[in-house]
């Protein structure tokens, strides 16, 4: 039986998760909201984060221009994600929610701007 | 061939330097370091003594009289703060009583002018803040504060004004002995000289020994501080002493000429000639002694803390004479306390000597005693501000809010003689990153002014030695991800 | 001499929210001035997301929440001036500002609002003893350096102090390639948020030592290794926990201070506790027409709680050049009781109170399971029960304006019961 504890953070109160696996059948203890099961779950099933980071930026206002995907990233594609990302460089002018890289590693999530810049 | 050639540029080297530059003279002055007054300069406590605890006859004595009636007018012509606001030597008992009776006693001796006995009452109206249990002291009116690096980097800048050569980075590895003077090698370059003027502070001994077997020794003995930040500059308004011990004059609290207060030093012989770190030993023993003169000191406004090396020589007073063994060789070495407050004076007695080994030394025409005045945007009127910014738009670009330093003023000080090459020579000549916030918004805006300045990378600007890398390199660059494995294997685990 | 009805000097989250707020009632011609070379202050180097889950209802980084109200004050047309410097303010709201373009001004404004954020404790604020090499930096320097200057600071690095911008580095230096060793955090528990320490720290396997404490600083030019110690109950090294961590880079997230020194020159009153100005119901501060809001006034938690207090201090500000802010000698006093270290605002004048008023505050420890309560006049008028309170999350207690006006109070009190008390 697979069994892992997590701190749940959904809220502040960061409960104290408890996240057992019986066959096919996940059992979460120690929540005390049902937002927090399903964080739980979510969390030993398919832990996803959003990217924020930095891509490499010509003729800006400033060197690097601030991205992120503007999805979750399965965790495990985090560091493959940034060799992507590390590896582009864009022009200014971009506006902020301009699509820099398409379908990153084809999970259907884009890489955006965050952020407004125009040439300098 | 050079006349003269003086190793240190702390702050005899570049007073001896200045002093020299009067004269027609080939003078160079060799510094191991990216910056001159990166020595014992750089971290002291910044007072001119008014020297009446020096033994009676020695040389100590000698030169702070003498030095300290001259601050003002050097002060004057250079353009650097000097504030004459006088010292307390507090007593707490009655042996105290008797020490700084005997004090006053050696001071008359001495011919320090103008100090009085005063009682505790008098103390207090002088200094509210201080502890209630000090029952008098003795108040010499003639102390001071300066900028000791301020007045090194000035005396450097007026040097070279007037012909002095200064040569960085050039560590002095070998002199021999030479047709006419010396051959002295440094890891860079050879210089032929007359004469050696040995003003190499705790290196001094080492220096010396590199030609003829030196026959004193020089202990870095070191002190730490606590620097307060301006808003606790109020606490006391004279240079507040407790009674001197065998190791020095022990823990004073002061004004800076900045409007910060300084707290220190400490005291430990130490082997290594380059430990200048801070302990909390030594903290503590500073904080807890400093407590006895002042219980109201908001060390909650602390800044920044700081050690520096005193160069104790084994002889136990400032060794200022030609060697004996090797002729035309001037060793002015164990300039500790009171040292700033005597180079003045012994910068003028050095240049005597030289005098003497050449014959007599003709005289600039056009010496220029005074240095170009800095522009200090943050003392100017309304009306200068306008006026300075139209002439110059970089004035109206403030780097240092804490100080508030302008890009001009930075730009300036780089471009002097003797100018700013590192973050932290910015910093001790203007003072961007000296206040509050100690450069965490304008460290970023110094380097690009450095760098742009120097056409140097950002990169390859340093904070204080030549290793002192602030940035590694770019992000993006050359990330490896050595994490990348493990991170899979935690996050797979389900 | 310029004239101007209402100036906002800082144009980061609070003087953007304030200015358009000010401009959404009424007020003509609004100035915001701010030093840096852009709008947004210190949310354009904060590039990660997690902002504006209140104020719009979806996870934002920095730089686009800020991006959305630069957007508005342009839209609105508000003036700004950047690379601009005010060197001083008067009690008659006179400024006196430069910049490279427009030379030295003078400026003549109705209202001031102050909203000049906050800077960070450093090295010196805490005095670790050691070596002063490079390689030491606050936390929020390191991410201006890599976050929008694009240079790397360091490869291997320590952290002292575990509060976000703390936390968020750790993961932006391990997403950049270089490897954070530890996060050592004096008190016993983090000032940051649970969602930081999980996603910054846990996912990178990046230990947090709490009750630790960096006591050496080691290296000549460059860190070559800081020595961190446990310490006890009192907050002092234990002896013999000594560990030494090779890395070529501190970082320092210690805390951070309101920036008010502007505020002093023109002797607006300081708080002790939060070293921001004493602050009534309007966020007008002890001196008539000058209002502040924002990081300048406390420490906020979110960005969020920073533009809502901010468009009070805005709109006040337009009320007061209409003459519409009332001068009440009806006056209550807040007061800070066991386990809360402040409330802001100080003074409430009830005459200006609209339906509700926000008191917002920060708890001194970690406490699970207790009640903040409300008195009034030394009465209970309102009680609530909390599952967990920290003093990295601010907390806010709504009290509705009619018990203000009904019940002639004079003072209003918060503190924290735990539970069984």
């Amino acid at each position: 039986m697979d069994k892992k504890e997590i701190i749940c953070i959904v809220c502040p109160i960061g409960c104290r998760l408890t996240v057992s696996k019986d066959k096919d059948e996940y059992k979460v203890t120690g929540n005390s909201c049902k937002r927090g099961e399903t964080y739980g779950i979510k969390e030993m099933t398919n832990p996803t984060r959003v990217i924020p980071t930095t891509v490499k930026i010509k003729n800006g206002f400033l060197k690097r221009l601030p991205v992120k995907t503007n999805g979750s990233v399965p965790k495990e594609l985090i560091f493959k994600c940034m060799e992507i990302m590390n590896h582009v460089e864009v022009e200014a002018p971009v506006k902020m929610g301009d699509v820099i890289i398409y379908n990153i590693l084809e999970i259907g999530i884009d890489v955006v701007a965050t952020k407004t810049m125009g040439k300098t | 061939m050079y006349d003269v050639a003086i190793i240190g540029a702390g702050i005899t080297g570049t007073f001896i330097a200045r002093e020299l530059s009067r004269y027609k003279l080939r003078t160079v002055i060799l510094e191991k370091d990216n910056d001159v007054a990166n020595g014992t300069t750089k971290a002291n406590s910044a007072i001119v003594h008014a020297g009446y605890d020096a033994t009676v006859g020695s040389n100590k004595a000698k030169f702070n009289v003498l030095g300290n009636v001259m601050f003002d007018k050097v002060c004057e012509e250079l353009d650097v703060p000097f504030k004459r606001i006088g010292s307390l030597v507090v007593a707490f008992d009655e042996e105290d009583m008797n020490t700084i009776q005997t004090l006053y006693e050696n001071g008359i001796k001495i011919g320090v002018p103008d100090m009085e006995m005063i009682d505790a009452k008098e103390v207090k109206k002088m200094e509210p803040n201080l502890n209630d249990l000090i029952l008098g002291a003795l108040y010499a009116p003639t102390a001071g504060i300066v900028g000791p690096f301020e007045l090194a980097t000035a005396l450097a800048e007026n040097a070279l004004d007037n012909g002095a050569e200064l040569l960085l980075n050039n560590e002095v590895k070998r002199i021999n002995k030479a047709k006419g003077g010396y051959k002295i090698y440094t890891n860079e370059n050879i210089i032929n000289t007359k004469y050696i003027i040995n003003c190499a502070g705790v290196y001094a001994d080492h220096i010396y020994s590199m030609v003829t077997n030196s026959y004193f020794k020089i202990v870095p003995r070191r002190g730490q501080y606590y620097l307060l930040d301006k808003s606790a500059g109020d606490i006391v308004n004279k240079v507040i002493f407790q009674c001197p011990t065998k190791l020095g004059k022990g823990v004073l609290i002061s004004p800076t000429v900045d409007g910060n207060i300084i707290i220190g030093p400490d005291a430990a012989n130490l082997e290594d000639k380059e430990d200048v770190e801070t302990t909390s030993d030594g903290l503590s023993f500073v904080q807890e002694t400093a407590i006895k003169t002042c219980s109201k000191i908001p060390f909650n406004k602390n800044i920044t803390t700081f050690a520096g090396l005193r160069a104790e020589p084994s002889t136990g007073d400032f060794i200022i004479e030609e060697s004996a063994e090797a002729k035309g060789f001037i060793n002015v070495a164990g300039i500790k306390s009171p040292g700033l407050s005597s180079s003045p004076a012994i910068a003028k007695y050095v240049v005597e000597r030289v005098k003497s080994m050449a014959g007599h030394l003709d005289e600039k025409e056009d010496f220029n005693p005074r240095r170009r005045k800095r522009i200090r945007f943050a003392e100017l009127s309304d009306e200068e501000k306008a006026e300075i910014i139209k002439k110059d738009p970089r004035y109206g670009r403030i780097i240092c809010r804490c100080e508030t330093i302008t890009e001009g003023e930075i730009v300036d000080a780089i471009h002097r003689n003797a100018g700013a090459k590192t973050v932290n020579g910015v910093k001790r000549r203007v003072r961007p990153g000296a206040g509050r916030c100690q450069g965490g918004f304008c460290g970023p805006r110094v380097m690009e002014i450095l760098a742009r300045e120097q056409g140097k990378d950002m990169k390859a600007v340093v904070k204080e030695g030549t290793n002192s890398y602030i940035l590694i390199g770019d992000t993006k660059e050359d990330s490896e991800y050595e994490i990348t494995k493990e991170f899979v294997a935690s996050s797979c685990d389900a | 001499m310029l004239n101007y009805d209402i100036v906002v000097i800082g144009g980061g989250p609070a003087g953007l929210a304030a200015a358009i707020e000010a401009k959404k009632n009424d007020a003509k011609r609004i100035l915001v001035i701010d030093r840096d070379r852009e709008l947004g202050g210190i949310l354009q180097q904060c590039i990660h997301n997690g902002f504006g889950l209140h104020v719009f209802e979806e996870e934002l980084t920095g730089p686009e929440y800020a991006q959305r109200f630069i957007n508005e004050l342009k839209e609105m047309d508000i003036e700004y001036k950047l690379d601009t410097m005010v060197l001083d303010i008067s009690k008659n709201r006179e400024l006196s500002a430069i910049n490279t373009k427009d030379g030295f001004m003078k400026i003549k404004a109705k209202a001031i609002i102050l909203a000049m954020g906050c800077r960070e404790r450093t090295r010196g604020a805490i005095a670790i003893p050691g070596t002063r090499p490079a390689g030491v930096f606050t936390a929020g320097t390191a991410q201006r350096y890599m976050n929008m200057e694009g240079y790397m600071v360091g490869k291997k690095v320590v952290i002292l102090g575990s509060g976000d911008i703390g936390l968020i580095m750790a993961r932006r230096l391990t997403l950049e390639g270089a490897k954070v060793l530890a996060v050592a955090e004096l008190m016993s528990f983090s000032g940051g948020l649970t969602r930081n320490i999980v996603q910054c720290l846990d996912d990178y396997n990046i230990p947090l030592l709490l009750n630790h404490t960096v006591t050496q600083i080691k290296g000549r030019d460059r860190v070559t290794s800081v020595v961190i110690t446990e310490v006890d109950g009192k907050k002092k090294p234990i002896q013999g926990t000594e560990k030494e961590y090779e890395c070529d880079t501190l970082l320092l997230s210690v805390g951070l201070i309101p920036e008010n020194e502007l505020s002093k020159s023109v002797h607006v009153k300081l708080s002790p506790v939060t070293s921001g100005p004493v602050v009534n119901e309007s966020m007008e501060t002890t001196i008539k027409g000058i209002f502040a809001c924002g990081n300048v006034v406390h420490v906020h938690d979110l960005v969020d709680w920073v533009t809502k207090e901010s468009q009070k201090a805005g709109k006040s500000a337009a009320k007061f050049i209409k003459n519409q802010l009332k001068d009440s000698i009806d006056v209550v006093k807040t007061f800070a009781n066991d386990g809360i270290s402040y409330i802001v605002p100080h003074v409430i004048r009830t005459d200006n109170l609209e339906n509700s008023l926000d008191l917002l505050m920060r708890v001194k420890d970690v406490y699970k399971d207790a009640k903040l309560m409300v008195k009034a006049n030394g009465k209970i008028i309102k009680e609530i029960n909390k599952r967990h309170m920290a003093p990295g999350e601010m907390e806010r207690i709504n009290i509705p304006s009619s018990i203000f006006k009904e019940k002639n109070i004079r003072e209003i009190s918060v503190a924290i019961v735990k539970e069984g008390e």
